[in-house]
């Protein structure tokens, strides 16, 4: 009797496939995302069922559940033209390096005099600090959020004028302000925050929330 | 000269054939999977992929002293009060009246303030309603649906809303508040300090 011979085929498969698969959802990634901020605090939104996104230009207001404020503003340039102007307001003189440094950072939460030491500490050390920060004055003797906001806004006039856009353009490109805030913290930390940005005339807000019934972001560590 | 193909025909006619070495076309494409694979985990980790969600809000400015204050239609009014908790919520219409005014108890379930707002804000709805219709069926544009959508909600008829906090109001509870304005169509809202009467009145109630 002849022995069936079994067809040997080999173990290995094709995964040229599975390559062009990989490296598809890779590009798609790269493209539609961005990276995420590091924040120095842990702050949970409350949720609502509103859908606006929360625009390109924004200068956005942490406040924690202990009622700590930080302060977040995107773009380079404005950073840095933001930075030279408290420096300027405070007396603290600031080197190139830390000009640079502070143009690509993210959030920060303390008073400006301590900010060189922030800016010059490496990672871990400033999520000690972070931990330890006691949040950006606003008390009426220090209000180092008032100046902030005003050097903020103008930075990013400058900048906007920079650029010759039209009316229209200018209008929907401006700098808005996002409030973002736990929602154990008591609301009369957000309103002196509110209320600050009542003296620079700043009445419009974005209050940054989470869409209802999608699972809370993932608290970074 | 020199001879680069090592295994090519020497001399065909020796015995045994010799075939120039064929190497396989195929590569094994594994280490490669696993760096797309690697690429692939790290960019889902590293990013972000959607926006945070907003909600706009307008906050009144601080008024003016030397103004003098609009004449309000306390008819229109309807202030909701917020204590420390979420489930402290209560209502009353029109004028605070310390001897007369009943608060009203009311909570986030869909018979609470949802049925309130809706019910107070019936003619403003309606009509929001209506225009989304119109803008679905393409009988209205964008732009169009927006103008008179902002028309309906600003209303001089309208009814407005007033949110009083106190102190150890929780943020959660004001926004969870401003979205259920949002939802009915009520556009005239306002968050503001309690006064100490109604403060008073509050904690009256919350004791029974």
């Amino acid at each position: 009797m002849p022995k069936i011979k079994m067809p040997r085929s080999s173990p290995s498969l094709d995964m040229t496939p599975m390559v062009d698969l990989a490296f598809l959802l890779v590009t798609f990634f790269m493209l539609t995302s961005k990276f995420r901020a590091t924040e120095p605090v842990v702050v949970d939104p409350p949720s609502s069922t509103s859908q606006i996104l929360l625009p390109e230009n924004v200068m956005l207001i942490t406040v924690d559940t202990t009622g700590r404020v930080f302060f977040d503003l995107t773009g380079k340039d404005v950073r840095r033209k933001m930075l030279e102007g408290m420096a300027t307001k405070y007396q603290i003189g600031f080197s190139e390096k830390q000009y640079q440094r502070f143009s690509v950072m993210g959030t920060f939460g303390m008073p400006v005099r301590d900010l060189p030491n922030y800016i010059d500490a490496d990672e871990k050390k400033r999520v000690l600090m972070d931990k330890n920060a006691i949040g950006v004055p606003t008390d009426s003797l220090h209000n180092e959020l008032a100046d902030w906001i005003l050097q903020g806004y103008g930075a990013s006039e400058i900048d906007l004028g920079k650029k010759g856009l039209s009316d229209k353009a200018l209008k929907e490109k401006r700098i808005r302000y996002a409030i973002k805030a736990d929602g154990m913290t008591n609301y009369n930390k957000v309103k002196k925050v509110i209320e600050i940005f009542g003296t620079e005339k700043i009445y419009q807000f974005n209050l940054i929330t989470n869409l209802k019934g999608a699972a809370p972001a993932v608290a970074a560590k | 000269m020199a001879e680069v193909n090592s295994g090519g025909d020497d001399g065909g006619k020796k015995g045994k054939k010799k075939r120039p070495k064929k190497g396989s076309t195929r590569i094994d494409m594994t280490p490669m999977v696993d760096l797309a694979f690697l690429l692939l985990t790290f960019f889902i980790l590293a990013t972000t992929l959607s926006k945070p969600k907003t909600m706009e809000i307008v906050y009144p400015k601080k008024p003016d002293p030397l103004e003098k204050p609009m004449p309000v239609n306390f008819k229109l009014a309807n202030t909701i009060l917020l204590g420390e908790k979420d489930d402290q919520v209560y209502y009353y219409p029109g004028k605070f009246k310390l001897d007369t005014t009943v608060l009203e108890k009311i909570d986030f379930s869909k018979d609470g303030i949802r049925k309130l707002l809706l019910d107070k804000n019936k003619n403003v709805n309606d009509v929001v309603t209506q225009l989304e219709g119109q803008l679905l069926n393409h009988q209205i544009n964008d732009s169009t649906f927006k103008s008179r959508r902002s028309k309906a909600k600003g209303d001089s008829l309208a009814p407005f809303f007033i949110v009083k906090t106190v102190e150890k109001t929780k943020y959660k509870t004001v926004i969870d508040l401003i979205d259920e304005m949002n939802i009915a169509n009520a556009a005239k809202y306002a968050v503001v300090d309690m006064a100490d009467a109604e403060k008073v009145a509050l904690s009256k109630v919350i004791k029974k």
